[in-house]
């Protein structure tokens, strides 16, 4: 199996209990490897937590982390998937100061160029938002660090995959 | 109330009634069949222990000297009997003291329940008296566990708890209960759990797996079988036994699985690793096709993995999905409950004698013998070895006695040497190797087979970490044996010290008390043995003597334990000296 270290990203569907984030990040803590990033929210199936981990490690190490994923008992069930099977957003807010966008400034240009919008405005500051891949959102960091930025963070990765999850049907075929 | 009342009640679960939180938990631990569980009481845990007061009829409380000597006692008593494990304490310093036999479960699969008490929900977070995050610190080492607030959360909290830490591949689980939710009244039903959707304990057994595992099997030339706990912790013994037999594979045991096929079996062919039998390590890497079941390739049983049977099919039979692959890649893997899938294997194989295969193992054996066991067993030098102890007492008790070692020398050599005639004969830390662990261990596993005769081994060195639990033996007039060997050295580290750190013994070196006068402190008989000529009186005294008895043997100070896979080495380059 393939030993070289690429970036994958974890989906986990699970119950929404307490102490589930410490057991999941206790699985990483515990082999030594560093999670990328890391979401938990609602998913598409009514009491069904969905957590979205980026990782970097070889197929041969994600597979066994997987299994261990799986083996807690509230875990519904989890996947690794690489980049081309899943379709993926980050999400990225700047605060910026308020004197930019005045006289001759670029800003106009710069947000319609990147896809990005201005969320809100007032006398001291702005804030942009930007979604799109990790790429796009350090491209636009770059820009916006030469006029000063005053405070920025960008979310984990959610995702979705191109494939079918089948969860659904393990619930329904538990339930019967 | 009467206790009439209460114990009519107690067997009644399908009605509801009005209750507090602490009389949940005993009616929930009464629903779950629990006869006996250990302890030791504090603040936050004591309505539940005043609930045990009243209903100590129903349900046997036994008060450890240490919380640590209660898990262990709760392992010994589910691994004898396949039965959960019980044991309770109080928060903070109660709970954490559970934590070493809770990873000792957890990496052996050993069906355990512990509650701990909490402090009130309105306190936690607040570093309150004798507050921990037990939750938190048990969750790597936890099957499952969970903090309840509410005392209507009790019922379900504990059915649960049974549910997981029995099902499945069995392991440890927490319940941590706040106070506040112990004196909380509610309305009380028990249900057992059935099934939980998140959680699939057994692998639907896959039968074209199970197909091509049959076909690699009949095809084989030089089987080699190694089995693991999976056997015994799935009942599968008979199925196993009947595998074994129809196609006549030689059949090797990791240190767990010990026991769960007679020693005296032909085609029983020892120990695999680290200080296990010779012909099975050598042989791993010559047979063509390895049957795994229920053991999961732990390093102390591979040697270098880069050098571990890599000429062989691997047919891994198994429950935990997680183990396939996880060490050793294999060929056919087939998930799912040992029984199930042996019987169902059964009708598959062929019936096959395999005569040379088995005569390679034979000719190793003698090897073995000549340079080790002969020594081992029949020394002609002054000192008592550890291994002519454990002869003297397969003699006496015929191989019926459950030993329950503790960890190191003393350990390898009694799970080596020891004769078995039952399943569940051998009950010892292997995964966590956890000195201390024997005495109290030998406490629950009489409790629970009190029929057996249940003889605790330990060095003088693990003896000396829960001997605490004399005082357990003492109150309880528990009638284990406990065998001391003593070497006056922590004697596997010692060894070590011997061969790769050019005899410097770095802290190894104990200065004993008289383990006697100890013993006799708890009036519990007791006796020392220097001489050969001493041991087998000795022994039949202990086995002869009704209630507990101590023997501390003193053996040579320098002893060793072969064959020997050094760190890193391959299976196939035990040394014999």
């Amino acid at each position: 199996m393939n030993q070289e270290n690429k970036l994958y990203t974890v989906t986990i569907y699970t119950e929404n209990n307490i102490g589930l984030l410490n057991r999941i990040s206790a699985i990483f803590q515990r082999r030594h490897i560093n999670v990328e990033s890391i979401n938990s929210s609602v998913s598409e199936i009514e009491n069904v937590t969905k957590w979205i981990m980026v990782v970097k490690l070889s197929e041969e190490q994600i597979k066994k982390i997987i299994g261990q994923i799986e083996k807690q008992v509230e875990v519904i069930k989890a996947y690794y998937h690489t980049e081309d099977e899943i379709i993926y957003q980050e999400s990225c807010i700047f605060k910026m100061k308020s004197d930019l966008l005045f006289g001759d400034s670029q800003f106009p240009d710069i947000i319609k160029e990147n896809n990005a919008r201005i969320v809100i405005v007032n006398k001291q500051f702005f804030v942009i938002e930007k979604s799109g891949k990790k790429e796009e959102i350090d491209d636009l960091y770059k820009v916006l660090s030469t006029y000063g930025i005053m405070q920025f963070t960008r979310s984990g990765r959610i995702a979705i995959t191109k494939d079918e999850m089948k969860i659904s049907t393990m619930l329904e075929a538990f339930q019967n | 109330m009467n206790t009439e009342t209460k114990t009519k009640k107690a067997t009644d679960t399908t009605k509801t009634i009005r209750i507090s939180g602490s009389e949940a938990v005993v009616r929930s631990l009464l629903a779950e069949g629990v006869d006996t569980l250990y302890g030791y009481p504090g603040g936050a845990i004591m309505p539940v222990y005043d609930e045990l007061y009243k209903f100590q009829d129903k349900i046997h409380h036994v008060l450890t000297r240490h919380e640590q000597g209660a898990t262990h006692a709760a392992q010994g008593y589910a691994r004898i009997s396949g039965k959960v494990g019980v044991c309770i304490a109080t928060s903070g310093p109660g709970a954490t003291n559970l934590i070493t036999g809770i990873a000792d479960a957890q990496i052996d699969s050993t069906p355990m329940v512990c509650i701990t008490g909490q402090v009130a929900s309105h306190l936690l977070g607040s570093d309150a008296f004798q507050e921990t995050d037990i939750v938190g610190i048990s969750t790597p080492v936890t099957k499952w566990n969970c903090q309840v607030t509410k005392a209507s959360q009790i019922p379900e909290a504990i059915a649960k708890a049974f549910y997981i830490a029995k099902s499945g591949r069995p392991g440890p689980v927490l319940v941590d209960i706040t106070k506040d939710a112990q004196f909380e009244e509610f309305d009380f039903k028990y249900k057992k759990c059935k099934g939980i959707r998140s959680y699939n304990p057994i692998p639907k057994l896959d039968h074209k797996a199970l197909e091509a595992a049959a076909k690699l099997i009949n095809e084989a030339k030089k089987p080699m079988i190694v089995w693991g706990q999976g056997v015994i912790l799935g009942e599968a013994e008979s199925q196993f036994k009947a595998v074994v037999e129809k196609a006549g594979i030689p059949a090797a045991w990791t240190i767990l699985g010990a026991s769960a096929m007679p020693t005296s079996h032909p085609l029983n062919i020892g120990m695999v690793g680290m200080h296990g039998n010779y012909a099975p390590n050598v042989l791993t890497n010559q047979c063509d096709v390895l049957i795994a079941i229920g053991m999961r390739f732990d390093d102390r049983v591979t040697g270098d993995l880069s050098r571990y049977a890599k000429q062989a099919k691997v047919v891994h039979f198994e429950i935990d999905p997680a183990e396939i692959d996880k060490n050793v890649k294999t060929d056919v893997a087939v998930l799912g409950d040992a029984k199930e899938s042996l019987a169902a294997l059964l009708p598959l194989l062929e019936e096959k004698t395999h005569p040379e295969w088995h005569q390679k193992f034979k000719d190793l054996y003698a090897i073995e013998y000549e340079k080790v066991i002969k020594n081992d067993l029949h020394p002609t030098k002054e000192g008592l070895t550890m291994a002519e102890v454990l002869n003297e007492i397969n003699n006496q008790t015929k191989g019926d006695a459950a030993i329950v070692s503790d960890v190191g020398q003393h350990q390898m050599i009694a799970c080596r040497y020891a004769n078995f005639n039952k399943t569940r004969s051998n009950i010892t830390s292997g995964g966590l190797g956890t000195m201390g662990f024997g005495l109290p261990a030998a406490i629950g596993a009489k409790m629970a087979a009190p029929d057996r005769e249940v003889i605790s081994i330990s060095g003088d060195g693990g003896y000396q970490m829960t001997i605490q639990e004399l005082g357990t033996i003492f109150q309880q007039k528990t009638p284990v044996k406990i065998v001391v060997l003593n070497n006056e050295f922590l004697g596997m580290v010692r060894q070590w010290q011997e061969l790769f750190f050019d005899k410097r013994y770095a802290s190894t070196e104990m200065t004993n008390p008289d383990f006697v006068a100890i013993a006799k402190g708890y009036s519990i008989a007791a006796q020392k043995v220097t001489k050969r000529e001493e041991l087998k009186d000795a022994v039949a005294k202990m086995i002869n003597t009704d209630g507990p008895y101590f023997l501390e043997v003193c053996v040579e100070k320098e002893g060793k334990v072969f064959p020997m896979i050094e760190t890193g080495a391959s299976v196939s380059d035990i040394r014999l000296e």
